[in-house]
């Protein structure tokens, strides 16, 4: 790490932000397929399921926001990949900046991209009659989840960015991960799951995630959630942060 | 600059070599490069032309062999050698979804330089770029794209810049206007190394070509050094037919100005290259 690192990094942040910003799309279709999957779930299969007291758009919620953030890492990998691609990469590389600026300034794009998403569909659940009483520590709280899972997920982008063939390669990670909410506590409650099936769901980091922001917004004891949830992030990003700079630092060596 | 810097060459290229898995590319590269000289790199496709670039650039490292780039080492000094060069070209890309401006802008802040906006105004003006600067890259032609990319590594005067194959896939007009770019560049005092698959090329702006060729350099000298390799020239005297290039560039109303000579030296015993 060198003095440039904080400038470095401020300077190419600049660029990439700009990047997105003349190609809105790319945001925009992050948040379509969520407040799509929130319309067809709250108002076509929700009325079947049976969430106890909670109105089936706060149940959902957590689960869509998830979704929202491993769509999003996608276009995390495809600029890293495009980058790569084009040449740019090695411009900087053979500049006398902190090298590893390149990779800062694309997760703190990610992170931006995707709190801006996040946003977009928080309004959308709004509007479809998501409702809290929480307070501003609980929010803080699930801001705080949030904005590490997604940390968490775009340094497993990085590393899908840096070692794809294609551009396909690049963004196809992220399908897995987009479908992980599907077999957890997001759309249906664990209970009715069939025995292994169940213990995958309850054991898998998206449930702990889920149900931990769910209990925060509705003012519901976290219990443990909360420190399982953090406990995945946290891991999830500490290995994922380690190979990518490992594999970055095999790609400019 | 230190007095050992000034006496040394501005590139010391001493028994390179690299391989890709099984592939030998480099077997043993030497050259050297002296300060404020153009230095043509020349060499078929898979020559390994890029693979000297990246070296001496710091992006790959050799698997042996030294390589001293304004007096330091690309393996032990790199960041020193990085403060030393620009690299343009062939896999150097401009950012197609930033306007010419704000990619000059980008590397005038990453170089740290005071003025980063007055320093790309500037450079809008002389490479003719300055009615472009508020567009988009994307939009820009084949040698607009490469005058930018130059001008991109003026960017510092940076003493040593390397042009990886500044030509391949421009029209001959952008052709001649790179070359122009490369002749201010070159006149300024910076010394250039540049790799080139054209043979024209390199006899047009090279003071001195080496000839790349299976991992080693099979020849190195000035053209005319270079030329007395070969059998005693014998002057034959051909009717002047204009070419095809030459025909192409009257009809679009470029003023490049590289006449094809009258008198074709050759040191064949036919002329059946002429056309």
């Amino acid at each position: 790490m060198t003095r440039h690192f904080f400038g470095d990094t401020t300077v190419l942040l600049g660029r990439s932000l700009r990047h997105i910003t003349r190609s809105v799309d790319t945001i925009i279709t992050t948040a379509i397929t969520p407040i799509a999957m929130l319309l067809l779930f709250v108002y076509v299969f929700g009325g079947a399921i049976n969430t106890g007291s909670v109105s089936y758009v706060n149940y959902l919620l957590p689960g869509i926001l998830l979704i929202t953030v491993a769509s999003g890492i996608a276009y995390t990998a495809f600029r890293l990949f495009q980058d790569m691609q084009s040449g740019i990469f090695e411009r900087f590389q053979s500049m006398p900046i902190a090298r590893s600026s390149v990779l800062w300034a694309h997760v703190l794009t990610s992170l931006v991209a995707n709190l801006i998403s996040l946003v977009v569909v928080v309004l959308a659940a709004l509007l479809m009659g998501f409702r809290s009483g929480a307070g501003v520590a609980a929010w803080l709280a699930v801001a705080g989840i949030l904005i590490l899972f997604t940390l968490a997920l775009t340094w497993l982008a990085v590393i899908a960015g840096l070692s794809a063939k294609t551009v396909d390669g690049a963004s196809a990670f992220s399908y897995p991960l987009i479908f992980l909410p599907f077999i957890s506590s997001a759309f249906v409650p664990t209970a009715t799951m069939p025995g292994p099936v169940r213990w995958f769901a309850e054991n898998q980091p998206v449930t702990s995630i889920v149900n931990a922001i769910r209990h925060l917004y509705t003012q519901q004891p976290v219990g443990g959630d909360i420190w399982t949830a953090l406990a995945w992030c946290v891991g999830i990003l500490v290995v994922a942060y380690v190979l990518a700079t490992g594999t970055y630092r095999r790609k400019i060596a | 600059m230190t007095a050992e810097q000034v006496k040394s060459p501005a590139i010391r290229v001493q028994g390179l070599e690299k391989s890709y898995k099984t592939l030998r590319v480099l077997r043993g590269v030497d050259f050297d490069v002296a300060r404020g000289s153009i230095f043509a790199l020349l060499g078929s496709n898979g020559a390994g032309k890029t693979t000297v670039v990246k070296i001496l650039s710091t992006l790959l490292k050799a698997d042996a062999g030294t390589a001293r780039v304004n007096g330091f080492d690309v393996a032990a000094q790199a960041a020193d050698v990085r403060e030393s060069i620009s690299l343009t070209g062939q896999f150097a890309a401009v950012d197609e979804i930033l306007t010419g401006r704000e990619n000059l802008v980008l590397v005038a802040r990453l170089r740290h330089l005071k003025e980063p906006g007055r320093i790309a105004d500037d450079l809008l003006r002389r490479f003719s770029l300055a009615d472009a600067g508020a567009r988009r890259v994307a939009t820009y032609s084949g040698g607009m794209r490469r005058r930018l990319d130059i001008a991109m590594s003026l960017i510092g005067d940076p003493p040593i810049v390397f042009l990886d194959e500044p030509t391949t896939g421009l029209d001959p007009q952008a052709r001649i206007e790179a070359w122009q770019a490369v002749r201010e560049l070159a006149a300024q005092g910076t010394t250039v190394l540049l790799t080139t698959q054209y043979l024209d090329e390199a006899e047009q702006l090279a003071d001195r070509i080496a000839i790349l060729h299976e991992g080693r350099i099979i020849v190195n000298g000035t053209l005319t050094e270079l030329k007395q390799l070969l059998p005693p020239a014998k002057v034959e005297y051909v009717e002047k037919q204009p070419t095809l290039e030459d025909v192409f560039l009257t009809l679009v109303g470029a003023d490049g100005g590289v006449a094809a000579p009258a008198i074709t030296t050759t040191s064949a015993p036919t002329s059946k290259e002429q056309r």
